[in-house]
């Protein structure tokens, strides 16, 4: 009885062979469940893609992708448990997420001491990749971005006085914020006001008057698509018109319908345009829109531009283990992804560029690319 | 400068109204009962979302909205109390403490399961206009609705817990719970009233967040509850003049700190204030000292 059992176990061990798990450890609730939303769309479009073409062929042989998705709440410790979930129980090759860097920084731990690759889609903060071999991101960095942003804020506006709100118990928030401060006082700016609040703040006004009297000629929110609008209309409120800009954690269709005409004619960097499209993006761009019934924002373009190096680097390593996976994906030289052509050379961070996106009439529209 | 000063005590005054109403809920629940309802800020949660679906939804004007979701959270109040915590009320109190954050917990997991963790926009009900004041400042069409209708709403529960029988048997209820059927109060049915207005404060206030800060998900209950927590605690718990000046205390704390150091000293220094202030004035501002008998 008891051989038959294990008869049975190792048949469907012997089956699960062919079938590669890989992970995500997604943001589906807490603050930014629109964030986990989004990642899990683009994982499953990228997954779903491969299998129905017969699966992924790596070495001489072919292998289902199965997906096994953690909810990480988006909270710290909640990332640290998923990941260690996904790598030693589910014993996944590879996990994409956590995409907010809040939780990918703790969860790139974990991975660092499973040695197991993972790929954050959407985290920015430099931490996140910083001394780890395992851990890579399909996104730029903050100190990236906050250099485009203030340099675009110097060229574009000729701002002379900045004004900085963020949240200061968050990872990616405060990161982009302090590059921002020094990027811009180098190009010859002045930071006159910078200041914070903290994760679940809905009263800003103590903060945006005392920016108000510092009389800055430009404002950078640097937060979460559920709080800016907040930010802004309170802004508008006391009085403060300077123009306000951000960076790519604006970029949800939810910072349009909760911020409605306050958030008309703001500008904010990000990852790609979905109106300027390669034919590559434009291709997944329509999938998703067919699939989903809307366009597919920041995360979900990244986190399927994950999926993908992930598969590209399983086919280039032509085995099923982590450490050739790893190698691989730290090497590869050239990637045509939804959000741009992106290249790894011995770090975890893509070489890539940003685009600027402007609002007008309701949608984000392509304004200009960016290099700092 | 003194503009300065001024306008931020316009940003006190509409976020110490929040306060102060939320913390009410708090401090009369604990005046009856002896007991901390760490369920309020979710019941004030429950308050904004209801206002969102008047609102939003139904495309009710504000006064009506207001009604209806105070009306509503008062009979979610009254039965979150005859479900959960009457029962409970010979038990030890720290079981009761237990209930009340598994209430809670309730509360943010069924909208979170009903409604969905998206944040939601309450629409703007009241037209939005700028009150210039004489030197550079001003206020809100929202900021004076706020402001009036907290205050409205505290007068009238001053003038009923102080001027009216029912309100005389509230206050004795918290003097001495045990005796008091003796002298033919409705001990259970004076218990339900305080829930159900405490519950319609929170949702009031839940409104009057949903005016100031229009977006609202099932976790804001936690941070505000805390906070309003910590407003009736300062003001005394037990007392509503206590709770009503509170919340004020607290929010031009927060303001004013914010104001002249770096707002990332904000609640640091803030609750060091008030934690100061309670190493002097155990029972808060207008708590009295309760006398164990042995």
């Amino acid at each position: 009885m008891a051989g038959a059992l294990v008869a049975t176990l190792l048949a469907a061990a012997a089956v699960s062979a062919a079938e590669i798990v890989v992970g995500l450890n997604a943001e589906l609730t807490g603050q930014i469940p629109v964030v986990g939303q989004s990642s899990l769309n683009g994982a499953r479009m990228a997954v779903d893609e491969v299998n129905q073409a017969g699966g992924l062929l790596v070495g001489n042989q072919r292998y289902t992708i199965r997906l096994q998705v953690e909810d990480n709440e988006d909270k710290a410790q909640s990332a640290v448990a998923a990941a260690q979930k996904l790598y030693y129980q589910h014993g996944v090759i590879a996990m994409i997420g956590p995409n907010a860097s809040r939780n990918a920084v703790p969860a790139a731990d974990i991975a660092e001491s499973a040695r197991a690759p993972m790929i954050s889609p959407w985290s920015t903060n430099p931490a996140t990749t910083r001394d780890k071999r395992y851990v890579f991101r399909a996104a730029f960095t903050d100190d990236f971005q906050g250099r485009v942003v203030a340099a675009f804020a110097r060229q574009h506006f000729k701002a002379q006085r900045a004004a900085v709100l963020y949240d200061v118990a968050s990872e990616y928030n405060k990161g982009i914020a302090e590059v921002f401060r020094q990027t811009f006082t180098q190009l010859g700016g002045q930071v006159v006001a910078f200041e914070t609040y903290t994760t679940g703040d809905k009263d800003f006004l103590s903060q945006l008057t005392k920016i108000r009297a510092a009389r800055p000629d430009i404002l950078f929110l640097p937060n979460y698509y559920s709080e800016v609008p907040l930010q802004v209309q309170q802004a508008r409120l006391i009085g403060l018109t300077v123009p306000i800009i951000g960076s790519d954690s604006w970029g949800f269709a939810d910072l349009l319908t909760l911020g409605g005409s306050d958030v008309e004619g703001l500008m904010f960097t990000t990852h790609y345009a979905p109106d300027i499209a390669t034919p590559v993006a434009r291709r997944f761009i329509e999938a998703y829109q067919a699939r989903y019934g809307s366009a597919p924002d920041d995360v979900a373009a990244l986190t399927y531009d994950s999926f993908q190096l992930l598969f590209q680097a399983l086919q280039q390593a032509g085995r099923v283990d982590r450490e050739a996976v790893r190698d691989a994906l730290a090497s590869i030289e050239r990637y045509e992804g939804v959000t741009g052509t992106m290249q790894f050379k011995g770090s975890g961070d893509p070489i890539k560029s940003a685009v600027v996106i402007r609002i007008e009439n309701g949608q984000f529209k392509y304004f200009t690319t960016a290099n700092p | 400068m003194i503009s300065y000063l001024l306008q931020q005590a316009i940003n006190a005054l509409q976020l110490g109204s929040v306060y102060a109403l939320i913390a009410l809920g708090y401090s009369m629940v604990y005046g009856v009962l002896r007991l901390i309802n760490f369920a309020h800020g979710d019941i004030f949660m429950v308050g904004a979302f209801l206002g969102f679906f008047a609102a939003a939804i139904m495309r009710w004007p504000f006064v009506p909205t207001l009604l209806f979701s105070m009306l509503a959270t008062a009979a979610l109040g009254v039965t979150i109390e005859r479900v959960a915590y009457r029962p409970l009320r010979d038990a030890p109190r720290v079981s009761a403490v237990i209930t009340a954050l598994g209430v809670g917990l309730f509360l943010e997991h069924f909208v979170l399961a009903t409604v969905g963790a998206q944040p939601r926009q309450i629409p703007r009900m009241i037209p939005a206009r700028f009150y210039p004041l004489p030197g550079d400042i001003g206020f809100s069409s929202n900021q004076a609705v706020i402001f009036g209708v907290a205050v409205l709403l505290m007068l009238i529960l001053d003038l009923f817990v102080n001027r009216t029988l029912t309100g005389m048997a509230m206050r004795a209820i918290s003097w001495d719970i045990r005796h008091l059927p003796l002298m033919g109060v409705p001990v259970n049915r004076i218990v339900s009233l305080t829930f159900a207005i405490g519950s319609a404060l929170a949702a009031a206030g839940g409104i009057l967040v949903g005016l100031a800060y229009p977006i609202i998900d099932p976790y804001m209950g936690i941070l505000v509850g805390w906070k309003a927590f910590v407003a009736a605690v300062v003001g005394g718990i037990g007392s509503i003049r206590g709770a009503m000046a509170g919340g004020y205390v607290l929010a031009a704390t927060e303001v004013f700190v914010a104001a002249f150091l770096p707002s990332t000293y904000r609640d640091f220094v803030a609750f060091s204030l008030l934690l100061t202030l309670l190493v002097f004035r155990p029972t808060g501002m207008f708590g009295r000292v309760w006398a164990q008998k042995v």
